[in-house]
């Protein structure tokens, strides 16, 4: 089935679903935070935008509430959520220098054949004009993972994880017209019962070693005298991040 | 009667090729025009191309006294071998002779081989600047170069062919959305700005700065020399303005040589040509010149782009 035969909407979903890869690989090379966590956002409101166009071209009204629910928590709510913490950070102007950008963006590219070499015994079964995204999406999915091993910022390797959910959900919608409510909620609500776990984690481990690159929590012996001359300092700000 | 229409496809591809050249320094113009009009000054007249070019046609050529001969016939070679790269890419018809004997792998070729020439005569008189100007621009064109074939695979995996012709003809035949077309157009803009030296990697209106690439080769040529090489580099422009307005929009071109096609298709292509170099101009005012050693990286995204264009074409759009 070539893309010429389907109708105009199906057409649509699979130029959305193939920006989303895209903005994985913005994501990937993103050195600056606020930038990767518009990035972000963006991938989730069209995550939203090709669930809504699914539920248009299928007999599948229920996908529409999942769209809905997508773009409030993903486009919105999380990534908010992480604007706000990197601000308490004073994160804003942080720019990671990555280490060997382009190789890690090539082992992506690699990601996306695998991925397209995996998934091409489901393709040939013939399930929906869907099923190519299987691929895009599982590729998303190890990008986030790839994104996760190659960053030392914990806020970013947090994105990375935010991702991988992004690309599981369009697994699903993809694959399988959407999962049962239940569950769909189910998953939303351990999203973000995750960003407020990362958020305390994230001061947890600044007022431990003073930064937030998690390379620094292998070294154990130095960072303990480090940590206490750090705490001390870092007290006072943690506790006026707390409050406001 | 199969004679007559032969004669008829040769005129209208050379009449097309004379367009190409007629056309060039008028999109420059407008360009210039409409940056300083969004920069709050009046600006030259659009004509002000022609005039320049008409000006050192007509004046001396003074050579420098290290020049090998090879100096003095660069400005023709790249002339020419533009202009015939330029013959090949539809502009206002499509079914031309001049398609038929090129595809776009040759148009890479001959843009490679002017480009090749340029820097040679840049390196020929030994100043600094030339070396460093030829240096340059072959850092920005071998990465240019990969993303461009890799853009142009793309369309030709789709059509099944690597002709302009039959490309330009299948997207007219059979109209998709198609994400691996979206991403090879984001590419090949991004080649077309580095490869014709505009904003963000070069800057064309100056050459007073050290960051410059084309205008450092040209810095020793006068006269009819730096007419012919000005020319050139506007006709590039043209060509790259044309490859993209004609391949991803190439609505009204005209199919056949009668006189009302004609017209429609030149019509449609002055537009598009109107509408694509209004966008460069505001994006040039927009954006403030890379750093040189940034220009990698911009073209590493043409590149990210021109690869993600063909993958997304065989995962999204063949099927099983």
């Amino acid at each position: 089935m070539s893309i010429t035969l389907l109708p105009l909407l199906q057409q649509i979903v699979l130029v959305l679903a193939a920006i989303v890869l895209f903005t994985s690989f913005v994501l990937l090379s993103q050195a600056r935070l606020i930038a990767a966590i518009h990035a972000f956002a963006w991938q989730g409101a069209l995550v939203a935008a090709v669930t809504t166009v699914v539920a248009a071209t299928g007999q599948t009204p229920h996908l529409y509430f999942s769209a809905l629910l997508t773009l409030l928590l993903k486009a919105l709510l999380i990534p908010w959520m992480l604007h706000r913490l990197t601000r308490r950070l004073e994160l804003e102007r942080h720019v990671e220098s990555l280490r060997r950008p382009t190789l890690v963006i090539m082992a992506a590219v690699a990601l996306v054949i695998f991925s397209y070499w995996l998934v091409l015994p489901i393709v040939q079964q013939e399930l929906a004009y869907t099923r190519n995204i299987v691929a895009i999406s599982l590729a998303v999915v190890l990008i986030g993972l790839l994104m996760m091993v190659s960053r030392q910022q914990a806020v970013a390797q947090v994105l990375g994880f935010m991702s991988m959910e992004n690309g599981l959900f369009l697994a699903a919608v993809s694959a399988t017209a959407g999962m049962p409510l239940v569950v769909e909620l189910g998953v939303a609500f351990d999203v973000l019962v995750a960003m407020v776990l990362f958020g305390v984690f994230f001061f947890q481990i600044r007022e431990s070693i003073d930064s937030l690159d998690v390379d620094r929590l292998n070294r154990l012996t130095e960072t303990s005298d480090e940590g206490e001359a750090a705490t001390g300092r870092e007290i006072p700000r943690a506790v006026a991040g707390e409050g406001g | 009667m199969d004679h007559l229409l032969t004669v008829v496809a040769w005129g209208a591809a050379l009449l097309q090729a004379l367009l190409y050249a007629a056309l060039a320094p008028l999109l420059v113009g407008w360009i210039r025009k409409l940056k300083a009009r969004l920069q709050n000054r009046r600006g030259a007249p659009v004509l002000q191309p022609y005039r320049d070019l008409r000006k050192l046609l007509v004046k001396e050529v003074r050579v420098a006294h290290t020049a090998s001969p090879l100096f003095r016939a660069a400005p023709y070679i790249v002339f020419v071998t533009t202009w015939l790269a330029a013959a090949t890419v539809p502009l206002v018809a499509v079914s031309l002779p001049t398609a038929a004997i090129a595809d776009i792998i040759v148009l890479v070729g001959l843009l490679a081989l002017a480009r090749f020439f340029l820097a040679l005569a840049g390196m020929d008189i030994g100043t600094a600047f030339g070396g460093m100007g030829a240096s340059r621009e072959m850092l920005v064109s071998a990465l240019a170069e990969p993303a461009m074939l890799m853009a142009v695979f793309t369309l030709a995996m789709s059509a099944h062919s690597t002709n302009l012709a039959s490309v330009i003809d299948y997207q007219l035949g059979t109209f998709a959305l198609r994400p691996s077309y979206l991403f090879a157009l984001g590419g090949l803009i991004l080649v077309a700005i580095a490869e014709t030296g505009r904003i963000p990697v070069d800057n064309p209106a100056t050459h007073l700065e050290l960051t410059m690439i084309h205008e450092a080769m040209l810095l020793e040529y006068s006269g009819r020399h730096l007419a012919l090489m000005e020319w050139a580099a506007q006709i590039k422009l043209l060509l790259y303005g044309a490859l993209i307005a004609n391949i991803f929009f190439p609505w009204g071109i005209a199919r056949s040589f009668a006189p009302a096609a004609l017209g429609i298709g030149l019509a449609a292509v002055v537009l598009k040509l109107l509408v694509l170099g209004a966008a460069l101009a505001l994006v040039e005012t927009v954006l403030a010149k890379m750093r040189l050693f940034r220009a990698p990286e911009f073209l590493n995204l043409a590149l990210l782009l021109a690869l993600l264009g063909l993958l997304s074409q065989v995962i999204l759009e063949v099927g099983a």
